[in-house]
């Protein structure tokens, strides 16, 4: 999977989390989550776990607090997949 | 301060109609909302039947954000964010608000968080994946969880709680939001209660043997109360919600006012002199049905109408005992008596709402709603009252005033005072 192809499958799990539908659909890797798409900052450790269910991986804390905008989750998701950038 | 309280919205979501208008005909009509559930037959529950509202989650669907809909389980939170802000919006008002909504307050009433959700906590952390249980649970768990959905939605930041009082509990939230307007720290209170009896809460009080067990094939008649084959009450679920306001406040917004708070009383036996952990000592419901009365400056021999506990066990007719002995009156000199639960069962922590919604329905449109069951009124409740203060259908007469009370494990008491709003008081 690469990295476009992670970020196709990431606006599906970040979909339930935002009213900003407009925003996610043209989201970018400078998408921030909760300045731009005003995800819920409760909300971002639901969207971990989603993501631990839908790559099969599982996000450690330490990674998990780097996961703000779109292109730190791709970062997170695409090393726990061992994918090369 | 001492300000006159009113009643400016209703909100329901009961076993026998979700929504004021199914609710109200259902009320006329006595049509009943207690099913058979072939679920409890398979889990050896004694009583298979229940008052369970027709209720989906489309309902709430407009209600609020898509994004807090998504992984909202607690079905009791459901109910009453429906029956909440359906009165919110039956008062004539508009739900957004981008500012908060100081003058405006919530108390809203619910016995235990979610059990399917606690159930799903319990499995997680026992399986040692406490990790994926998420951020959406604590305020799914949390008892006033129901409060902060509500008054998030709003914007309400006055007095924002969640009381919890047994059966007594819904009475006891509107007696509270009543204070809150009466001595003018509010100018509005959102009120209610809410509860969904699901197989663990219900399995509870089968165990108690206290619900009704031989009518599991004919659940239209399982609730009986004042009849001589009560055998106990029929759980119900549900929640119902009043907006109380400033009859100054609700006058300048040309609000439409549906009757008037008069007064209420709340207190405890103490578990003494008859009182114990389940059951109500008469000492406690006669002293806080006068002191709701003299709060009210509504005389005993006003009261048209008793809307009562009565919950179809034995304690029925020590509950019209005690209304005769705090009324001072008896047999044809009585008011007319009525109770909800034998349409809906028993909604335990939605009781007082649901039941406070039908006492103002009847005020408004000027009714007294059947009792359903009562082809054997009880005989030792024959001979404290006559048999026509009992109706077995619907009667229309003039109705001014009706006391409203519920009692909770714990011999907690609670009684309301509601009458027809009067401008000149």
């Amino acid at each position: 999977m690469d990295r476009r192809e992670i970020l196709e499958e990431l606006k599906k799990v970040l979909a339930p989390y935002t009213e900003n539908k407009e925003m996610l659909a043209g989201v970018t890797e400078q998408t921030d989550l909760i300045n731009d798409l005003k995800i819920n900052s409760a909300n971002l450790v639901d969207i971990i776990i989603d993501a631990e269910a839908k790559y099969n991986i599982e996000i450690d804390m330490d990674s998990s607090e780097k996961m703000v905008d779109v292109k730190s989750c791709i970062d997170v998701i695409a090393e726990k997949m061992n994918v090369q950038k | 301060m001492n300000r006159r309280v009113v009643i400016t919205g209703l909100g329901v979501v009961a076993p026998n109609g979700v929504g004021v208008p199914d609710f109200l005909h259902s009320i006329r009509n006595g049509v009943s909302g207690i099913r058979f559930m072939p679920q409890y037959e398979e889990l050896n529950f004694n009583c298979q039947v229940t008052g369970l509202p027709e209720f989906d989650w489309s309902h709430i669907k407009n209600y609020i954000p898509e994004v807090a809909l998504n992984g909202l389980k607690a079905i009791s939170i459901g109910y009453g964010i429906k029956a909440a802000l359906d009165a919110w919006t039956d008062a004539g008002n508009t739900m957004d608000s981008d500012q908060p909504r100081w003058e405006t307050g919530c108390i809203f009433g619910s016995s235990v968080g979610d059990t399917s959700v606690v159930k799903n906590v319990i499995n997680r952390v026992d399986a040692k994946e406490s990790k994926k249980l998420g951020s959406r649970v604590v305020e799914q768990i949390m008892n006033s969880g129901v409060t902060a959905y509500i008054s998030g939605r709003l914007g309400l930041a006055n007095r924002v709680t969640t009381n919890s009082a047994a059966c007594a509990t819904g009475t006891q939230a509107i007696l509270m939001g009543y204070e809150q307007v009466k001595h003018g720290l509010a100018k509005r209170m959102l009120v209610g209660s809410t509860e969904h009896v699901d197989s663990y809460i219900f399995g509870t009080f089968d165990s108690m043997r206290v619900l009704a067990r031989k009518f599991n094939h004919l659940p239209e008649q399982a609730s009986r109360p004042m009849s001589a084959s009560a055998g106990g009450f029929v759980p119900g679920s549900g929640a119902g919600a009043l907006i109380l306001e400033d009859l100054e406040f609700a006058l300048q917004r040309n609000a439409t006012i549906y009757a008037e708070i008069a007064g209420g009383s709340a207190n405890s036996g103490g578990q003494r002199s008859g009182g114990t952990m389940t059951a109500p000592g008469p000492g406690g419901i006669v002293r806080c049905i006068t002191q709701a009365l003299e709060s009210s400056r509504i005389s005993p021999q006003s009261i048209d109408l008793i809307c009562g506990h009565l919950t179809a066990t034995i304690a029925d007719i020590l509950e019209v005992q005690n209304w005769g002995v705090a009324l001072d009156r008896k047999g044809d000199d009585f008011p007319l008596i009525n109770s909800l639960k034998s349409m809906i069962g028993h909604c335990l922590t939605a009781a007082g709402s649901i039941e406070a919604v039908a006492v103002v329905l009847q005020l408004i449109h000027q009714f007294v709603h059947p009792n359903l069951n009562l082809e054997d009124p009880h005989p030792e409740i024959l001979k404290l009252i006559g048999t026509d203060k009992i109706p077995t259908t619907l009667v229309k007469k003039e109705i001014n005033a009706i006391a409203k009370a519920n009692f909770g494990f714990g011999d907690i008491n609670t009684c309301l005072i509601f009458s027809k709003y009067n401008h000149n008081g």
